[in-house]
């Protein structure tokens, strides 16, 4: 793979046409197999820093592996994925520093079950960060007051509701100060009740200039937040457009099957 | 049963014993931490050396560990701590102990890490943790609470287990217990409730703290 800058691969120049902003996260040429079966095929993403991206498709099209592949949760064959510029490094400290300032939120939430809440958030910081753990407690309220779960820090997580703790998992990733924050379903485990709380915190977040990429069903989100829709179906991205020209005028047919599914019930 | 206390120094026999069982205990945790975290970790050759240190010495009778550690280190390689021979055996006595019982710790503790879930290590790494901080901060806390009632019986079988020291004549209760046997044959019954009934104060404790602790410390999810 020769290192032609982001900005000189087609897609980039494809991209530019929607985002001028500098990128933060570009999959160049991504393929990964599970197996026999091709579940990224040939990606090609560019983020500009302050956009935010929603990943949508049916269940298996590959979306949750793309979100968790830019992590590298998930290892990759071919391509290569850029972190701010940076190319992810295959494994060891460089990579554990490149996951500090790439946030993720996870469905099942996985805050860490033997720590109180105010501890979730501030592991990182300090153990990743080397920060001072007043500084860091400091910052870690100020994020709970922003998610709205300060009264909670000292309790556990189990003790706490499904929203509550995806709002921690939000302000433990936020707690990084991340370059672009990844959500992987981040509302699928939730009850319907709890789902909006979670949300407007994500709405605000990308109101604030957040980089985000989401991979979500709701699609109240995608219409209200995204600057741009990204569908994918059996590991490809089939097409991309700003929410309104998606929902509204999608090109493709299998975009159109999934619209046709989704919207009406 | 007075007499038995008069003629022989029970209580130094079986402070002999929870001595073995203490240093054994601290040796067979550390060793079985580390050999856990070899067959944890992602690279192939820690996890088969791992593998293989279990599989070992859980499958060699501890009789025969402890008397090879005597007769092939002292004797024949001449490895000794000490000039002192009684006190060179209890050394290797605790360090065959350590070794044999460090595969059952192993076993317990990586049973503690199945029931982690795989996301708290992938929140671990996602939040910028080394594979070392993850272990340290997230998974071995986790895991140990879910290995606390494993470990709990491994500890009282290695204090039961301590008895076969006296392969090497190291005197702890087992040894004396064979010589008050053989000077009074008339006490048979005292001596084997004594030495019975010293092992349950010895071991019921543990179990008793295990579960309150495995209680008290079960990670809620």
């Amino acid at each position: 793979m020769d290192d032609s800058t982001p900005a000189m691969t087609p897609d980039a120049t494809r991209d530019a046409d929607r985002t001028t902003r500098e990128p933060v996260v570009v999959v160049d040429h991504v393929n990964k197999h599970f197996g026999d079966l091709h579940v990224l095929k040939d990606i090609n993403l560019t983020v500009g820093k302050g956009d935010v991206v929603v990943v949508l498709g049916p269940s298996g099209s590959g979306k949750s592996t793309l979100c968790r592949t830019i992590n590298r949760l998930e290892t990759f064959e071919s391509g290569q994925i850029l972190i701010d510029g940076q190319p992810l490094p295959e494994e060891g400290k460089a990579l554990a520093q490149l996951r500090a300032d790439v946030g993720m939120v996870f469905q099942s939430f996985n805050l860490f079950a033997h720590k109180t809440i105010l501890q979730n958030v501030t592991l990182g910081p300090i153990k990743a960060r080397g920060q001072n753990k007043a500084a860091a407690e400091k910052r870690a309220l100020e994020l709970l007051e922003r998610v709205g779960v300060a009264q909670q820090k000292d309790k556990y997580p189990a003790q706490l509701s499904g929203g509550q703790q995806q709002r921690v998992a939000i302000a433990r990733s936020l707690a990084m100060d991340p370059k672009v924050m990844l959500f992987d379903e981040p509302t699928s485990a939730l009850d319907p009740e709890m789902i909006n709380e979670v949300l407007d915190v994500m709405t605000s977040l990308a109101k604030s200039g957040m980089t985000m990429i989401v991979v979500t069903h709701e699609m109240g989100f995608a219409r209200r937040a995204a600057d741009r829709v990204v569908f994918m179906a059996d590991g490809e991205i089939v097409e991309q457009n700003t929410p309104e020209e998606f929902f509204t005028n999608a090109q493709s047919s299998r975009a159109k099957d999934f619209l046709s599914k989704i919207l009406t019930h | 049963m007075g007499e038995l206390f008069a003629q022989y120094n029970i209580f130094a026999a079986f402070g002999m014993t929870i001595l073995l069982t203490v240093f054994a205990a601290i040796g067979s945790l550390v060793i079985g931490t580390v050999v856990a975290i070899m067959r944890v970790s992602p690279v192939g050759v820690f996890q088969r050396a791992g593998a293989f240190y279990v599989n070992t010495f859980r499958n060699t009778p501890l009789t025969l560990l402890i008397i090879a550690a005597n007769i092939v280190m002292i004797v024949n390689l001449g490895f000794s701590f000490s000039e002192d021979i009684a006190r060179d055996n209890i050394i290797w006595a605790i360090i065959a102990l350590s070794v044999y019982h460090a595969a059952f710790v192993c076993e317990a503790l990586r049973s503690g890490v199945n029931t982690v879930p795989v996301g708290q290590a992938e929140a671990a790494r996602s939040i910028g943790l080394t594979f070392g901080q993850s272990l340290r901060e997230v998974l071995l806390p986790q895991a140990f609470r879910g290995a606390i009632t494993p470990l709990g019986n491994t500890l009282i079988a290695l204090t039961k287990n301590t008895t076969v020291a006296t392969a090497i004549g190291v005197a702890e209760i087992s040894g004396l217990m064979k010589q008050m046997i053989e000077f009074r044959s008339d006490l048979l019954l005292p001596i084997f409730l004594i030495v019975a009934i010293g092992f349950v104060i010895l071991t019921l404790p543990v179990g008793i703290l295990t579960t309150y602790l495995s209680n008290r410390l079960a990670v809620k999810r």
